[in-house]
């Protein structure tokens, strides 16, 4: 598989300074992603999942540790730098959850779009400008000429999101890291966006890695649906099969945590405790065992490794055992 | 109030925002021990109900009357201002802003009982204690700082010191919006017991159907200040009636989910409103 992956991460072991100490945030994630796929990353607080696409795209924060290997149509990720560097961000191009946050408040948003157009890749700006109104019609902003001389301020958070996809897109990457891109905004207008960016996908054969913290739109729009807890992968499989098949009792438990919108129900099936960070999980055991309701004894003798099944991929010691036992619906 | 009696009668509430109309016309009631969500969009006047209700915006027209007394003017007094925080607590999205970083959950619960019942020292720490309990906080949680907690824990600090009051109605304003899946079951949980235990009603404000369709019995839908919907529940998800109300639920992701693009216009482009 990772001879047609168009991004392969490997054995992924990220620490970043806190209070003088490095302290873990992923470990050991490997993942990949082919031409035209869709996976989505999905966790709670702390799993991880925002810091894998900042890893990915090389925006940790200073004095971050990296082990493994980030390979981008077979190249080391790590060994660029400057202009190999830019280029590479125009492949691999990220969106954020608050746009507001990622734009520069007193540029108008004509400046911002063409930027990376101009300055990287040498397109005249009258070119650029021309570029950018279409991209911005093709993600339901028409108008574009107008709109490129706006400011940040003068749009809704549903609207400067379009616009950050559009920017994006200006470059033609090859990959879209979206990093809880609808989180902030309506569920009207999140449809919206979701629509907008499945037809773009298809349009440019675009890769993405979907990073979100809702089960149920991750297996709507994904192929592949990858899930994180305490820094670690503990599960991949088709997005088909996560929400009524999982392999992992915690995506079993994250899908009956969920209230159901067809139904009240007496009790939601809660998880006890609170979710964790790589660094605060009990080493050398499952780091969900102390939440987890089928725990063992032997789920806290040592951490269980990723382990194929029914074509999926499980972090559970038991997983074998529990199949079919594991309960998606709540109460 | 005799039994019976609505505990909350909104009645043509209305508010003026400049030329903006953020609320229109808006008249509900919410009997006691039973559920009310309001839902809708950002610039649906949902939010604006809430702070209008425990008297943080004034009505521009129209009443409302908790328990039986209005409360659409502000309080005259301070024992006015007790006696309406007696009948009515809110519990915002955000924990960090709206919890004192400098007490702990025990003494903002223990200022909360001081000033609305006035009792004793000894008889406060064992309601405190009690209300921690209830809300699932352990010793420890009770004496830290709210920087200490996490967004679940301080969420569970909120309700605690909301119910010190002893409310009739508890405002839920996208309470628990923020919180991770598997912590805001539990709160849920922990809300669906206070009712029982109580017999305090619940105005819901959230945006997130599935939450709405787990605590509330009844349901308005508002879309940019008016009410385009309102009554049972299950009946305005299993069957929504307006076209709105109809796009909202068709909006939720579900297994074979395909989000729709609506035909864009220029009109539809200058805002993120449907319809």
């Amino acid at each position: 598989m990772s001879d047609a992956a168009l991004l392969d991460v490997a054995g992924l072991t990220v620490a970043l300074p806190v209070e003088g100490e490095q302290r873990e945030v992923l470990r050991d994630v490997s993942l990949q992603i082919r031409p035209g796929e869709a996976v989505g990353l999905v966790g709670e607080s702390g799993s991880g999942k925002s810091m894998t696409a900042r890893a990915i795209d090389r925006l940790l924060p200073r004095g971050a540790t990296v082990r493994g290997r980030i390979a981008f149509r077979g190249a080391d990720v790590a060994a660029l730098s400057g202009s190999q560097l830019r280029g590479y961000r125009n492949k691999v191009a990220m969106i954020f959850q608050d746009p507001r946050a990622h734009v520069n408040p007193v540029r108008r948003i004509g400046d911002f779009m063409t930027e990376a157009l101009r300055t990287n890749l040498g397109v005249s700006a009258a070119d650029a400008r021309t570029r950018a109104a279409d991209m911005l019609a093709s993600v339901g902003i028409e108008d574009g000429e107008r709109r490129l001389r706006q400011y940040p301020h003068e749009m809704s958070g549903g609207m400067l999101q379009r616009v950050m996809i559009a920017a994006a897109l200006l470059t033609e990457p090859a990959l879209l890291l979206a990093d809880e891109p609808t989180t902030a905004l309506d569920v009207t207008t999140q449809a919206e966006v979701m629509a907008i960016l499945a037809e773009l996908r298809e349009q440019y054969g675009l890769s993405m890695l979907f990073i979100t913290h809702d089960l149920e739109l991750a297996a709507a729009i994904c192929d592949r649906t990858v899930v994180m807890y305490a820094g670690q992968i503990v599960e991949v499989r088709a997005s088909e099969l996560l929400h009524g098949d999982p392999l992992h009792p915690y995506t079993a438990a994250l899908a009956a945590a969920r209230p159901d919108i067809g139904q009240q129900s007496s009790r939601l099936r809660a998880i006890s405790g609170r979710p964790l960070s790589a660094f605060e999980a009990p080493p050398g055991e499952c780091a969900f065992a102390p939440r987890c309701p089928h725990a063992q004894p032997q789920c806290v003798a040592a951490v269980p490794e990723l382990t194929e099944l029914d074509g999926g991929l499980s972090r559970c010691a038991r997983v074998a055992e529990l199949r079919g036992q594991l309960e998606t619906t709540n109460a | 109030m005799r039994d019976g009696e609505a505990v909350l009668t909104v009645t043509r509430l209305r508010k003026e925002f400049g030329s903006l109309v953020a609320v229109d016309d808006i008249s509900f009631q919410v009997q006691p021990g039973r559920s009310l969500a309001i839902v809708g969009e950002s610039g649906s006047g949902k939010t604006t109900i809430a702070r209008m209700i425990v008297g943080l915006e004034r009505p521009t027209r129209g009443t409302i009357a908790a328990c039986g007394q209005d409360r659409s003017r502000p309080a005259r007094s301070a024992r006015d201002r007790r006696r309406r925080g007696g009948e009515v607590q809110i519990v915002f999205q955000d924990p960090y802003t709206s919890l004192d970083p400098r007490q702990t959950a025990e003494q903002a619960i223990d200022e909360v009982l001081r000033l609305h019942h006035g009792w004793p020292a000894g008889r406060r720490r064992t309601r405190t204690a009690e209300l921690t309990g209830l809300v699932g906080l352990d010793a420890r949680q009770a004496r830290a700082l709210p920087r200490a907690l996490s967004g679940g824990q301080r969420q569970r600090v909120a309700i605690a010191r909301a119910l010190a009051a002893e409310p009739r109605i508890l405002i839920l304003d996208e309470s628990v919006a923020a919180l991770d899946v598997s912590i805001q079951a539990q709160v849920l949980n922990l809300l669906a017991d206070i009712r029982d235990e109580t017999a305090v009603s619940y105005v819901l404000i959230s945006h997130d159907l599935a939450v709405v369709r787990q605590l509330t019995d009844e349901a308005i839908v508002m879309h940019r200040g008016r009410m385009v919907e309102r009554g049972p529940t299950g009946q305005i998800l299993d069957d929504p009636q307006h076209p709105y109300t109809r796009r909202l639920r068709e909006s939720v992701p579900r297994p074979g989910w395909k989000p729709t693009r609506r035909g864009f216009t220029a009109a539809t482009a200058k805002d993120d409103e449907p319809l």
